[in-house]
């Protein structure tokens, strides 16, 4: 058995959203005025929107509470989770950039976070420069920067440009050359956040592959932040979910984006009820329904065919009105983009409007997909955009006795045609 | 090293890790030792500081050179010229220019380091290291800053031995660096106390902007400390700790200068006060100022 590397006791992080102290004196002596005259704080205001709000109640966000993990070396622990799920809140208590209000961090090795690439690239200097200081700010020794400087160069493949001032460089060769800093860094604990979303294919693959060597052949944990679920699956062994500033699932890295993306799923279903006007939607369109079902049996399989539904109300007379469909997976690859032609001689009426697609059997792959939503005018203008909108999940059906989840984006129903024809060996 | 699970308990856990993040640290502890790991960074920093300043400029460091000459001789021009203020028997020149040197040193320590957290939002944000490193390389920054100037004050004063002005070479030369430290230190001190406040009080920014300013005619730059002999306002001149520093200065270069032991005991007291005060409110602040900066 390997050794913990982290171990995270009762961690929580809290902040103030009003309270003295947050802001200008102006401010403080402004809430304390109001303190006096026995008035609500008027500067909390401000917090109440805030999603978390409603369980911290007012004056106080738990970004996290009570965290308790344990990471062993040569992990590679993927975090998952919402935006505001405090994904970013723990990288930042275990980088050391903020320290938590209740709880510890016990960190054996040398961390290096990569919250950012590029911090403390100065424009101005060469990229020469740059990698001297911000691999000194990465916690690197000077020496240990001249012994990997080649490999860095050469990792980046920015030779030619390495005496060029860095603001000069392509977004694409900066990225290149600040992560190529950060991946040599030879710490015993990486924290990476989001990079791979910059750089083309290719060097996002490198990246990749550059994780993998480190958390894989020489032994080293690697904590990585991502959305990008096909990411996390590629790189990651375990995977923490989390949710509302706590931990929702630890485990092992499949079963936790399958358990991320289910919770997701709550919402495969929508139904308005109640005023129109509260509907998701703007001016233009106010969704009222939207339904995915399968058309045969309780739950969506491979072999079931889908059904949506969608009932929207138009405000928007004698338009030509169209709603599009787009489908993406779980690795955010869109399946397919299709719209309907609601009406087509400018003569859309104010009133609510029921589309109905399906899908047949054998399209879709087991696994999860969302739909966003677009309705148009014209086949041309955005009347009203929702991205992601409904999220579903196609369960696998095993064929013959093959059980598990058959690779590929879709499943189709392919005809195969076969002969045979004996001797061919005496013809040669 | 094996770690058998008979032995993890609470001795054996203090000992297998590097690090302990905790909420809280004592107050005083500086970490100093972790700022000497970071040396090479420190080292860099200064680098950076110096080289990104006088990126595609074409005159370079000799700016360095050319903003102490002007303003220079616009104080020969206002306080010479038209006031007409004494500069206690010392070439005016060379008074005026070791005045704004040690200045320069002073207010541009005090004015960057006061930046600290502000303008660092954003990698203090990123990576830990120890926060002290940007401070403490701004002061050394500024220190080769102030080896060209004074370079250019010696330059100048060995013009001048030729033109009836002889150097005063004195053992009081050996002293100077430990002005210069004093004013290091004070600008330090300062500093951090003013770049950890701005965290939440943005006006400070605003307010240092001009006391820096104003604070050059309440030091005795433009004129020399005895000229206000018997005036009512001395006393308030001689309060200022900056006081002492460059009259003392002034005295080591050229031999005249007003300033008692007792007055730079205080200069050097209030140093330590500031430093003191200053690392205190500063190692509380780095903890969580991106929380509210």
């Amino acid at each position: 058995m390997s050794e913990k590397v982290i171990k995270v006791e009762n961690l929580s992080k809290q902040y103030r959203l009003g309270d003295i102290g947050t802001g200008t004196i102006s401010h403080d002596l402004n809430r304390w005025w109001y303190n006096v005259r026995g008035l609500e704080d008027p500067y909390l205001k401000i917090g109440e929107e805030n999603d978390r709000t409603t369980r911290g109640i007012n004056k106080y966000i738990w970004a996290l509470q009570d965290i308790n993990f344990e990471i062993k070396e040569g992990e590679a622990v993927g975090i998952i989770g919402r935006n505001g799920a405090g994904k970013s809140t723990l990288l930042k208590l275990l980088s050391r950039t903020t320290t938590p209000t209740k709880g510890k961090i016990k960190i054996k090795g040398k961390v290096a976070s990569l919250l950012e690439v590029g911090t403390g690239f100065h424009p101005d200097l060469s990229g020469r420069e740059n990698v001297f200081l911000n691999g000194a700010i990465l916690g690197m020794r000077k020496q240990e920067i001249k012994n990997k400087f080649d490999e860095i160069v050469d990792f980046a493949g920015v030779e030619r440009y390495i005496d060029t001032p860095v603001k000069r460089y392509s977004s694409g060769m900066y990225v290149r050359l600040a992560f190529g800093v950060a991946a040599h860094l030879d710490p015993d604990i990486l924290i990476v956040d989001e990079v791979l979303a910059v750089g083309d294919a290719e060097f996002q693959k490198k990246c990749l592959g550059k994780m993998k060597d480190v958390s894989g052949r020489q032994g080293r944990t690697v904590i990585f932040v991502s959305h990008n679920m096909a990411a996390v699956k590629k790189l990651c062994t375990v995977g923490i979910v989390m949710r509302f500033g706590k931990i929702d699932f630890n485990g092992e890295v499949q079963t936790a984006i399958n358990y991320y993306q289910k919770d997701q799923n709550i919402n495969s279903r929508f139904e308005h009820f109640g005023e129109v006007i509260k509907a998701p939607g703007n001016e233009n369109i106010r969704i009222l329904k939207f339904t995915v079902s399968p058309l045969k049996g309780e739950t969506i399989t491979v072999s079931s065919g889908i059904e949506f539904e969608i009932a929207f109300y138009n405000n928007k007379a004698n338009i030509n009105l169209d709603v599009t469909f787009e489908l993406k997976n779980s690795d955010e690859v869109v399946i397919f983009h299709h719209g309907k032609i609601v009406s087509n001689s400018k003569d859309a009426k104010l009133g609510l409007y029921t589309v109905k697609g399906r899908l047949t059997p054998f399209v879709l792959n087991a696994g999860n997909y969302q739909f966003t939503l677009i309705f148009g005018e014209d086949q041309r203008y955005s009347l009203f955009t929702i991205a992601d909108f409904i999220q579903f999940e196609v369960m696998n059906e095993s064929i013959g006795s093959n059980s598990s989840i058959l690779p590929g984006i879709i499943r189709l129903p392919i005809e195969y045609e076969q002969s045979f024809q004996a001797d061919i060996a005496n013809v040669i | 090293m094996e770690v058998t699970a008979q032995e993890s308990g609470q001795e054996k856990d203090a000992e297998t890790w590097t690090e302990v993040i905790t909420p809280r640290t004592n107050l005083l502890d500086l970490r100093l030792g972790e700022v000497w790991k970071y040396r090479d960074l420190l080292w860099l920093f200064v680098r950076r500081d110096f080289i990104a300043q006088y990126k595609q400029t074409i005159l370079g460091p000799i700016w360095h050179l050319i903003q102490p000459l002007f303003t220079t001789l616009i104080f020969l021009f206002l306080f010479g010229r038209i006031a007409n203020i004494p500069t206690d028997g010392i070439q005016p020149t060379l008074f005026y220019m070791s005045g704004i040197t040690i200045w320069n040193y002073f207010s541009a320590c005090l004015t960057s380091t006061s930046n600290t957290f502000l303008s660092n939002a954003n990698i203090f944000g990123k990576v830990y290291f120890p926060r002290l490193v940007l401070p403490i390389s701004i002061i050394l920054s500024n220190i080769v800053r102030f080896g060209i100037q004074f370079g250019l004050l010696i330059v100048m004063m060995i013009w001048f031995q030729f033109h009836g002005y002889p150097i005063h070479l004195t053992i009081y030369w050996f002293f100077i660096p430990l002005l210069v430290v004093l004013m290091a230190g004070i600008g330090l001190g300062l500093g951090i106390i003013i770049s950890s406040l701005t965290t939440k009080y943005r006006d400070l920014v605003i307010l240092l902007g001009f006391a820096v300013q104003l604070g050059m005619y309440a030091t005795p730059i433009a004129y020399p400390l005895s000229f206000l002999q018997n005036r009512g306002y001395a006393r308030l001149i001689a309060a200022n700790p900056l006081s002492p520093v460059v009259e003392c200065f002034k005295y080591c270069l050229f031999g005249k200068g007003t300033f008692t032991l007792g007055s730079l005991t205080y200069s050097v007291t209030f140093m330590f006060v500031v430093l003191f005060l200053g690392s205190i409110i500063f190692n509380k602040v780095e903890k969580n100022f991106m929380d509210t900066v």
